[in-house]
């Protein structure tokens, strides 16, 4: 290769398919350069115009998502994560992202360095990360494969998180067979800002120097983000280079170095090294900031001699960053580094025009327009074709009618608090710290949506992850609303207020149109209850592909990371029961409805029914009522009726203390329905006596459904006057049901 | 009295002691950073959790090496308060000042949860506020089933180094309580001189009323109040 100069490497179209370029879009590079690219240049279009980067067949919808609330700071797309405002002169920085692809292929690897990049979009903006979420989708979890995706996507997130030392607060974990070959790996980083302390992803004036900071850049992850934007294969594993290789360590340096350069008002703009590596931070910011770079891959400090330029400029090595100083300022920044004892490296300078210029030892190997390269630019905007799927037709044909009850319900009661999607997540979450930074107020005072204090306010956070994706199969419409309403009930019963919307849209492939289906639906959704919410959907990513060739694609699964605040941290409300002789009651209403239920799914092994109960109306009053009752001080508990049920929400509200209920159920349906459906809408709140009268009266004023369920007493779950057993044999199956398959 | 916080690369625990320190127990506290090689005046030493150079190698194993452990061994012999907790036990143990050693947990995981310990001994600066019943404090860590030999195992007891056990609720010291198979279900100990503390729980995790549990507040008052009567 060396024989003839890298400039002289020109390329065909079946170049560019190799590099996963459509024949069009070669002809619209060769247009816009007015020439026939180079390999290196071809290579960047591939990176920069691949689905990851480009969001190029999801872009047209993304942008029906609601953006604007009353405490935006910064809108989706505008920097690496959404930024809101949440008083005291503090602004939340937060975002979701998916590393599905790399933890189908290396768990361990994929899941970490999912946990590393989502860090560093927050910390690049000038945030310190506080709290971390993660939602994770595995297929079977009695198949050998299964379990060690999960052993090694949990010590991944585990092994990274716990040493970067950011709380892991909250999360969710659902299984399917549908995720068997390509499970889900989405991670969340929640950070805190001063206002007006911030860092944008720009890049201006004329002979400012561009410098690259932390990790070297080796030839991990080369052309990940076009691995990403394909479907899982048998093939699959050659792609194992492009997997990236994470180190934590030099992660917490980095982050601490970064914040500490911040200080020094040296910079002008900086942007972390994920997807694309190099190509992407100079395109992003020279696009952004209307100037041009001249960059010299030959001073990029690398992990091995002889990287071409295509790799360094394709690498996804992790901990890097690029920054751009203001001239005469570079002593300050190099100081803050070496304190670190990290790379720091001029790379470059910033030039006038649009033009990215990339250098080898003197030879211009690649000269292109950073407009071209970006959204919003010249990247590839596509329309794709939808069409509604057989399945869902089929499945409006349900009928509750030809369900028979169950005969023996302390059975259903003992498979529902032991199926892996409903039974404790501990031997999950005990391998993450949950308690560094001495901030989540939920390790003592469980509830719904993570509360994590804001120390030295009288304001706390809210957040939680949450989707339900077999409703959001069953109907993408109705499915992703329920994903954004549980998400802002458990912000609700926690005690805290909505405030915005972070996406993970997991999709199949979008070509399929029965996908594309699926994916406008999702949107459609949660457009219609995110307005409804006033909760803008501030950023995200898009991770399209989540398909094996042989097995289909995984169920639609758009995940919700949303934040609220709490404005008294005296409103923190937990979801368990208190005391024997406090009264219980459900808030909303009893439904004769058990569509896309885990009891109707799993127990019955019924596959293909609609979504359940669900109207966005009722929702938003549901929720209403019960953030009146909570800072009225009437509640003693609050719990959101979701995934199995009703049963599943007293149980889990007694597990804690010991706490058995007794309850009537309600006669006018089914008993399975009230037990184990899942119509949406519906909340547990228990109340000292005393309060009954005031608790009614405000539901009454508040227009919404309620009804009295009971008493909390004594150890047992009792219904209607049958004991169904003691909360804590239903605990022991609940705690070890999981750890029993792994260990 | 002045408390210095030592920030090895890695630590991530260290801003968590000292808002304890400083904001809920009132006190002068700086951070001293792993280069320095002066104690800046502190009075009261503590090496704080983490991942000090991402753990590799061994935890504990290279932080020995920083410049300022030169000084804090040195304070330490001159009878100084040393405080390590977690990774800064396993600091204070690879450098000599603790006996013993920090192995993997059984279960060859991390762990993080609330768990009880004891205190075994309330004649110590650490404990001598410690009620005698069973304390909530929450551990974090994947190496940190404490060691030694039967010899040094003898001497730590008879001598009441042994600061914390794990137990139950109840204050029970049994097996099922022990989380990381601990021998004698050690959660922390001190030198023979009293002077040097290690223990892998971190009671400044249970300090801030806000996170509803206080337990490890106990250990810092005592603390202060050894100090305050000349201890």
């Amino acid at each position: 290769m060396s024989a003839i100069k890298y400039s002289e490497q020109l390329t065909t179209v079946d170049t560019a398919k190799d590099l996963g370029l459509l024949p069009e879009e070669f002809e619209k590079i060769k247009t816009i350069l007015g020439r026939v690219p180079n390999f290196t240049e071809l290579s960047i279009y591939s990176v920069m115009w691949s689905e990851h980067c480009s969001y190029k067949n999801s872009i047209v919808w993304l942008k029906t998502l609601p953006k604007d609330g009353p405490h935006m700071l910064a809108k989706a797309g505008e920097e690496n994560a959404g930024l809101v405002d949440i008083g005291d002169g503090l602004a939340c920085a937060f975002k979701i992202e998916s590393h599905n692809h790399p933890s189908a292929l290396e768990p361990y690897q994929g899941a970490a360095t999912g946990v590393g990049g989502i860090n560093r979009d927050i910390f690049t903006m000038g945030a310190r990360p506080i709290a971390q979420l993660n939602s994770l989708r595995f297929g079977d979890l009695n198949s050998e494969k299964t379990k060690w995706l999960l052993k090694g996507v949990v010590k991944g997130i585990g092994d990274y998180g716990n040493a970067f030392g950011i709380p892991t607060v909250g999360g969710e974990v659902f299984f399917d067979e549908c995720y068997n070959v390509n499970p889900l790996v989405n991670a969340m980083s929640v950070g805190i800002v001063r206002k007006g302390e911030t860092v944008s992803a720009t890049s201006y004036g004329e002979g400012n120097p561009v410098f690259i900071v932390g990790s070297s850049t080796g030839k991990d992850g080369i052309a990940g983000a076009a691995f990403a934007s394909k479907d899982i294969t048998e093939e699959s594993s050659k792609d194992l280079p492009a997997v990236q290789v994470g180190d934590p360590f030099q992660e917490k340096l980095l982050l601490e170095a970064t914040l500490e350069v911040i200080k020094t008002d040296a910079v002008i703009g900086m942007q972390d090294m994920g997807a694309a590596g190099i190509t992407c931070s100079t395109s992003e910011m020279s696009a952004k900031g209307e100037h041009g770079m001249e960059i010299w891959l030959d001073k990029v400090p690398t992990r091995q001699a002889g990287m071409h330029p295509f790799e360094i400029l394709l690498s996804e090595s992790q901990e890097r960053m690029l920054i751009v100083v203001k001239k005469g300022r570079e002593e300050e920044v190099k100081r803050v580094f070496d304190k670190w004892d990290l790379n720091c490296s001029q790379i470059g300078v910033v030039t006038k025009g649009d033009r990215l210029k990339y250098y080898m030892h003197g030879e211009m190997v690649a000269d292109v327009p950073a407009p071209t390269l970006v959204l919003g630019g010249d990247a590839p905007v596509y329309h794709r074709e939808y069409k509604e799927p057989a399945y869902f037709a089929e499945s409006k044909k349900f009928n509750i009618d030809a369900v028979k009850e169950p005969a023996d319900y302390k059975a259903v009661m003992t498979h529902l608090a032991s199926h892996p999607n409903l039974a404790s997540k501990r031997w999950i979450y005990n391998q993450y710290d949950s308690m560094v930074g001495t901030i989540n107020m939920s390790t003592n005072t469980p509830s719904d949506a993570a509360i994590v204090n804001l120390k030295g306010s009288k304001k706390a956070l809210a957040m939680t992850v949450d989707c339900n994706s077999r409703y959001v199969n069953a109907d993408p419409e109705t499915g992703c609303a329920i994903a954004v309403s549980e998400a802002a009930r458990n912000i609700v019963c926690s005690g805290g207020e909505p405030s915005a919307v972070t996406n993970c849209l997991n999709f199949g492939n979008p070509y399929n149109p029965e996908v594309y289906w699926q994916f406008v639906g999702s949107i459609k959704g949660m457009s219609a209850a995110c307005k409804k919410f006033e909760t803008p959907v501030t950023g995200g990513n898009v991770s399209f592909y989540n398909q094996s060739s042989y097995e289909g694609p995984v169920f639609p699964t758009p995940t919700i990371g949303m934040i609220g605040l709490v404005q008294d941290k005296a409103h923190q409300t937990s979801l368990n029961f208190k005391q024997e002789g406090d009264l219980v009651y459900l808030i909303g209403q009893s439904r004769n409805d058990i569509s896309s239920s885990e009891y109707v799914y799993s127990f019955h092994k019924i596959k293909n029914t609609p979504a359940p109960y669900f109207n966005l109306d009722e929702e938003y009053n549901v929720q209403a009522a019960v953030k009146s009752i909570i800072k009225s001080g009437l509640i003693q508990s609050a719990h959101d009726v979701s995934d199995g049920g009703l049963f599943m929400t007293l149980l889990e509200s007694g597990l804690t203390n010991g706490l058995g209920v007794d309850v009537a159920s309600n006669k006018a349906i089914r008993k399975d329905a009230f037990l184990f459906g899942e119509a949406q809408s519906r909340v547990v709140v228990s109340i000292k006596p005393a309060n009954e009268a005031a608790l009614t009266d405000a539901l009454k004023k508040a227009g919404v459904s309620f009804e009295k369920l009971g008493t909390v007493k004594g150890k047992n779950i009792v219904i209607d006057g049958e004991n169904y057993g003691a909360v804590a044999d239903y605990a022991n199956a609940y705690n070890t049901s999981i750890e029993s398959k792994l260990n | 009295m002045k408390f210095g916080v030592v920030v090895f690369p890695g630590s991530n625990c260290d801003e968590d002691m000292v808002y304890v320190l400083r904001d809920i127990m009132k006190q002068e506290t700086v951070k001293l950073w792993h280069k320095n090689t002066d104690l800046e005046g502190c009075t009261h030493i503590v090496l704080p959790g983490g991942f000090s150079y991402g753990d590799y190698l061994r935890s504990g194993a290279i932080a020995r090496f920083s410049p300022i452990m030169e000084q804090v061994i040195k304070h330490a012999e001159n009878g100084g308060f040393v405080f390590g907790v977690c990774n800064g036990f396993q600091i204070l143990c690879e450098s000599g000042l603790l006996p013993g050693a920090l192995l993997h947990n059984n279960s060859r995981k991390f762990i993080c949860k609330n768990v009880y310990i004891k205190a075994q001994n309330h004649q110590t600066v650490l404990t001598a506020s410690v009620p005698d019943k069973a304390l909530k404090i929450p551990i974090a860590h994947g190496e940190g089933k404490y060691y030694a030999d039967a010899e040094t195992i003898a001497a730590l007891n008879k001598n009441g180094q042994v600061i914390f056990r794990y137990c139950d609720a109840n204050g029970q010291i049994t097996d099922e309580a022990n989380p990381n198979g601990a021998i004698e279900n050690i959660a922390g100990i001190c030198n023979a001189g009293k002077n040097v503390f290690g223990m892998m729980p971190h009671p400044e995790r249970a300090a801030d009323p806000n996170l509803g549990n206080e337990d490890g507040r106990f250990l810092f008052e005592s603390i202060l109040k050894a100090s305050l009567v000349g201890a």
